[in-house]
Formats: structure tokens, sequence, C-alpha cells
């Protein structure tokens, strides 16, 4: 039977949907051992993935293991993120040449080949939703982030356990994803793969394979891996974030966080969903060539609010606060939606361990008392 | 026009930071064809007389004549840029800040009484007014190339003031503390390298310096957690960069 929207498949193991990619004329970027860590990386083969790694995650701690040598995917999200690809680190944006009638500008478009991200996590495809609201959302549009985006293809990874960082299930952004993939992969207690089509690109795909028929066992067999996954996770965000941290902008709670915070980005950078940059000019010595660059930014830097006169944010306890308070409260107001997805990374890329829901908690436990 | 004139001068260095400009092979043509090249005794032994436009000043101030010779080389410039460790922070020779340097030269030479020297290695920004600070040991041909471009076009030069962890994020390096648990001077230290220590798999050393609003004692504290000894945290602390004022008290607590 071809495939379709909806229609569900199993298979022994990924490699045929890799080769299929790759026959198809996809760039395929996938999870990768890294120096230390699983890291996002043009692959091959499934071959090249991490088969049999575990990770142990914790504030500040990140280590990888040996595990079951026959799983897949029983590692969880690493120290990067989708975004180094669809809002890389590093853009130019155009360049601009000295002539006789002054300069001339011409606009950058970088090579972005047709690209499939291979095993993106639950959380992960919300953080990719979570910045199409910030990069293209019909009142402005990067059209560099679009071009990109547009040549994305998603094969999700539906969570089979869930590291100690992790908390997306309080986010309802995972650990299973409904949309926003083009397939979907669950790696079965017994072996196996349950395979979802998820849009028309997807089934194109999957008929290349023809892969056989899922039944009812296999959906729910499939269920309860995520389901699993979910009732691991220790960690939450109170429901009443937004309207908390709106309310206690003088809590005590922010200089102790701030005697702790080193103000060194990492948290926002690993971010998936952080999406701030700075502008770098540079020229040649001749002055006749000049270009400009996009980097990630971030609001833990002192030049990130330097306006006219100085910068705005000088202490860490206004940084901190700016960063929590944008994620979990003013985010809804600009975009609809949270800025946090539940993904962890902040808690474990911190050198220090601060660990956002333990923030929250804190305010939780001891509100300022609201005037009226 | 005229071309400006750049004077390049010494102080007390190893003279890599020189060495950093006279590794700009590819441009140094260039610069040659932009800038009257003035006093650069590591290059070039001709000497024109100042007023210059721009001064690079390498190494600290360690002796009484490095101070009289700082105030010249100041009043014959119109910028004052200083280039590296020594000049901006005092350099490795800083050292010698926490302890008894009469104490070292007894040891060191045969007649301790020629030997006229200060009581500490000091920026050259204690003695004289300085324009730009360029910071690392050594300093990084692209910060310096990006320096004198940007000065040359009378614009600021990019060198951001914030922390190395944030070239280890933008080019993909995995955090050795976190993933190792190598100790790692990173979150103080002003980026600026281009990410070698890190992207090898070691901990940054501090050679550029504490970034702005530093907080070194949280990052002790985690030191510690690793498994630091309260004296490997000072010394930590203490090397190209031992005299910057925020390196220097975070060691000294750690006495
Ligand atoms: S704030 Fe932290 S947990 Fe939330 S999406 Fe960003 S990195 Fe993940
Ligand atoms: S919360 Fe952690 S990662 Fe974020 S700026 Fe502070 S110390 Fe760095
Ligand atoms: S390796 Fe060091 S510099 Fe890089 S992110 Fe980790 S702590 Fe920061």
């Amino acid at each position: 039977m071809p495939a379709s929207t909806g229609s569900s498949f199993i298979l022994d193991d990924p490699a045929p949907l890799v080769e299929a990619l790759l026959a198809d004329g996809w760039r395929v970027i996938g999870p990768k051992l890294g120096d230390g860590a699983i890291v996002y990386d043009e692959i091959e083969s499934a071959s090249d993935m991490p088969r049999g790694l575990t990770d142990e995650q914790e504030g500040g701690r990140y280590r990888l293991r040996e595990g079951d040598p026959n799983r897949w995917f029983d590692y969880v999200v690493g120290p990067q993120s989708w975004k180094k690809y669809l809002f890389p680190a590093r853009q130019k944006l155009w360049s601009a040449e000295k002539g006789d009638n002054g300069f001339a500008i011409e606009p950058h478009e970088d090579d972005f080949p047709k690209t499939a991200l291979f095993g993106a996590r639950a959380c992960e495809i919300a953080a990719i939703e979570v910045q199409d609201r910030v990069f293209d959302n019909g009142d402005f549009t990067d059209s560099g982030y679009k071009r990109r985006r547009e040549a994305t293809l998603i094969v999700a990874v539906q969570c089979a356990r869930s590291a100690a960082t992790c908390f997306c299930a309080s986010m309802n952004t995972g650990p299973s994803a409904d949309s926003g993939f083009d397939i979907a992969l669950t790696e079965l207690d017994d072996g196996g793969f349950f395979v979802e089509c998820g849009s028309d690109r997807g089934a194109a795909i999957l008929d290349r394979i023809g892969p056989a028929e899922a039944g009812t066992a296999e959906l729910e067999a499939a269920n309860a891996v995520t389901l699993k996954a979910a009732g691991m996770q220790t960690r939450s965000m109170p429901d009443n974030i937004p309207a908390l941290l709106r309310e206690n902008l003088d809590h005590p709670r922010w200089a102790e966080v701030a005697e702790r915070c080193l103000s060194c980005a990492n948290c926002t950078m690993a971010c998936p969903t952080c999406f701030c940059s700075d502008v770098e000019d540079v020229n040649d010595l001749s002055g006749d060539h000049a270009e400009r660059w996009r980097v990630w930014d971030s609001c833990f830097t002192l030049d990130f609010s330097y306006i006219h006169g100085g910068s705005v944010r000088r202490s860490t306890l206004s940084r901190y606060r700016q960063w929590m308070t944008h994620k979990l409260s003013s985010w809804h107001d600009q975009f609809d939606t949270s800025g946090c997805v539940g993904c962890g990374r902040c808690i474990a890329w911190c050198p220090v361990g601060i660990d956002i829901t333990e923030e929250a908690a804190a305010f939780a436990a001891e509100p300022l008392a609201q005037e009226g | 026009m005229a071309k400006p004139k750049l004077a390049v001068w010494k102080f007390s260095s190893c003279d890599g930071c020189q060495l950093s400009l006279l590794d700009c092979e590819d441009e140094l043509l260039d610069i040659a064809g932009q800038i009257d090249i003035a006093h650069f005794l590591e290059a070039t032994s001709e000497i024109k007389n100042g007023p210059y436009d721009i001064s690079l000043v390498e190494g600290s101030i360690t002796t009484p004549h490095d101070v009289e010779r700082i105030r010249k080389v100041r009043e014959n410039s119109k910028v004052l840029i200083t280039i590296g460790a020594c000049a901006t922070a005092g350099g490795i020779q800083s050292l010698r800040n926490f302890a008894d340097v009469k104490e070292f030269t007894n040891i060191v030479y045969a007649h301790p009484e020629y030997i006229s020297t200060l009581e500490k290695s000091d920026a050259i920004a204690d003695h004289v007014k300085v324009d730009f600070e360029l910071r690392g040991c050594p300093v990084s041909k692209h910060q310096l190339l990006e320096l004198i471009t940007a000065t040359l076009a009378g614009r600021k030069p990019y060198v951001p003031n914030a922390s190395q962890c944030m070239e280890c994020k933008r080019a993909g390096t995995v955090c050795v503390m976190v993933a190792k648990g190598t100790p790692c001077l990173g979150p103080v230290t002003q980026a600026g390298c281009g990410n070698l220590c890190p992207s090898h798999g070691r901990g940054c050393y501090g050679c550029f310096g504490p970034k702005e609003n530093p907080n070194p004692p949280a990052l002790s504290a985690h030191l510690s957690e690793l498994g630091m000894a309260s004296r490997e945290v000072r010394d930590f602390y203490r090397s190209f960069n031992a005299g910057a004022p925020e390196f220097a008290k975070e060691s000294t607590s750690h006495e």
C-alpha cells in the first residue's frame, strides 16, 4: 500500500530510510559521536550514528555511557541543536564593492542543499516551530531562514527515554511529536521501528522502501514507549510561570542566582529557540571591500544592551532576569507561545549547573505578596 | 593625504605579539602600502622621528626607565594601542606582584645591586592613557588585522569582550568542562583566540584575560567541585593575566 499522511509502517532498522533519503538527493544530517557528546553532523549511512550509546545528564554535567549495543536512539538531546543549520552561528548577509559610483551592495545567499534532519526529537521540532514564529511570522520574514526551512525535511525520533534534565512533558512539547515531521520513528522495546508518515514528502520517501504496514499491536507498543519516557521525567515547569515571573520582578531570588551565574551565555547559545544575533561589519585594508556578517549573540553580554550612552543591563541580575522572563513569560505576549520547550540544554550545558526549573520552583515556593 | 605613521614599541615582553604582526605575511605588504612603518625594530632598523599617528605597544612596565620611556611614547603618539597580555595586564612577569622582587633578584643575580627594577610589573594603562587594548598571549592575528583595518577606516574594531564560551558554542565545540570535567577558565575569559584550547579538548588558560563582568568566585566554587585544591585554583588564575585585577583578586583569595 502506498504511504500517505497518517499511515504507519514497521522497519527493522533505520538504514533503508537513510539510504532512501540519500538516493532521493537529500543531504542527511543526523546524530554523530563528537568529542565526548552526541552532536549533529552530515551522515552518509545509518552506521555513522552512535548506536549503543546512552547519556547521563545533570546540571552542568553530561557523560556518554555504553548502553545496549542494539539500541539506535537511547541518548537524548546533546549540546547542539538543529538551529545550527536553520539559523547558523555565523552567516554572511551581504558584501559591498567600491566602484566609480560609490558602493555596490551584493546580498549573499548561502548554499543550502535540500536537507533531511534525521533524528529530531519532539522538543526540537517544537523549538523549530518556535523559531518559525520568530523568523517567518507574517509581519516579518527572514528570507534566508525561510529558504533553508523550506528545503528541510524532518525525520523525527520519538523518545524512548528521558534524561534527568528533560522536562518536555510539563511544557506539552514531548516526548512524542504529534506533528511537524515528515516521517517519525519510534524504536520499540523488542527492537524494530514503528514508522509514521507525516507528509506527502515523507510518503514519497517511504514509497521508495515499501515497508510493511503496522498494526494496532505496534501502535500500542509505540505509545507505551513514549509514555514510559514521559514517566521518567523528574523536572517540571509550573503552569503559572508566565504570571509568576511577571509578578516577581523584584524577588530576592534574582540576586541569589546572579551570585552563581557566570554571564557566560552558554544557556542561550545551547538553547534551540534563542534567536538573538549581532552584526559584524568588516572591511579589507584598502577599504574597497566590505562585508556584513550576522553572528549568534546573547542577552547575557554587556554589548547586547548597548544603546547610545552605554549598556542598559550591566549587572548579571538584570541579564539573568531578562533571559528567564523573556523565555517563560514575555515570549507569550510577543509570539503567542512559550520560548522554552523543556529540552534541558540550558541546565546540562550551564558550566555551573544553574537550573531554570529550580529557579522557577523557588519563585513558586515563595512568591512576593501581591498588592491589592 | 600622507600615509599614517605607525610605530611599534617593546617594553618587558617576549616579542611574541610583534611576531604576530610579522606573521601577517600575506597582509603585510598591503599594510605597508597603507601605512608608513616609521618605527618597528623587530622588522627594520630604519627609524623615523615622531610624532606617530598610531603606536602599538607591547610589554609591561617593570623598570624606572620603562616609566620614562612610555611617557615619551605617549607624548609622541596620537593613538596608543596596547597589544597583548603584558601590555594590558602585566603579563606572566606580574607573578612578581605576589612575591618579594628583592628576594628574586638576590637569588638570580650575582650582583643584585646593579639591578634597577620596580616592585611590580604594571600594565601600560597604569602609567599613561591607552586608547584601545588588544588582549591575548599572544594577540590573535585576526584581531590585530581587524584593529589596524578598523583604525585606518576610522571605525570601532569588532573585538567583543564576552566569554570564550561563546566561541565554543558558535564553533560547535563540545564543552570540555561539562562533558569531561576538565577545568576551564573560558566562562570568565574574554573571547578572541579563535577557540584554540577547547576545540583541541583542553580547558581555556585565560590568555585573553577577564571578560567584562566576570564572576571568578562562582567559577572557582565549581572548580573545587571538580576536584581542584585551593592552591591549584590559585595557580589557575596566575598565568599570563595574573596581574589583571579580577584574576589577581580571585587568586589571592585562594592563598
Ligand atoms: S530555556 Fe533551556 S530547557 Fe527551555 S528550550 Fe531553552 S535550553 Fe531548552
Ligand atoms: S545561567 Fe549558566 S550558562 Fe547561563 S549565563 Fe549563567 S552561568 Fe552561563
Ligand atoms: S569548554 Fe570552557 S570555554 Fe568552552 S563552553 Fe565549556 S567552559 Fe566555556
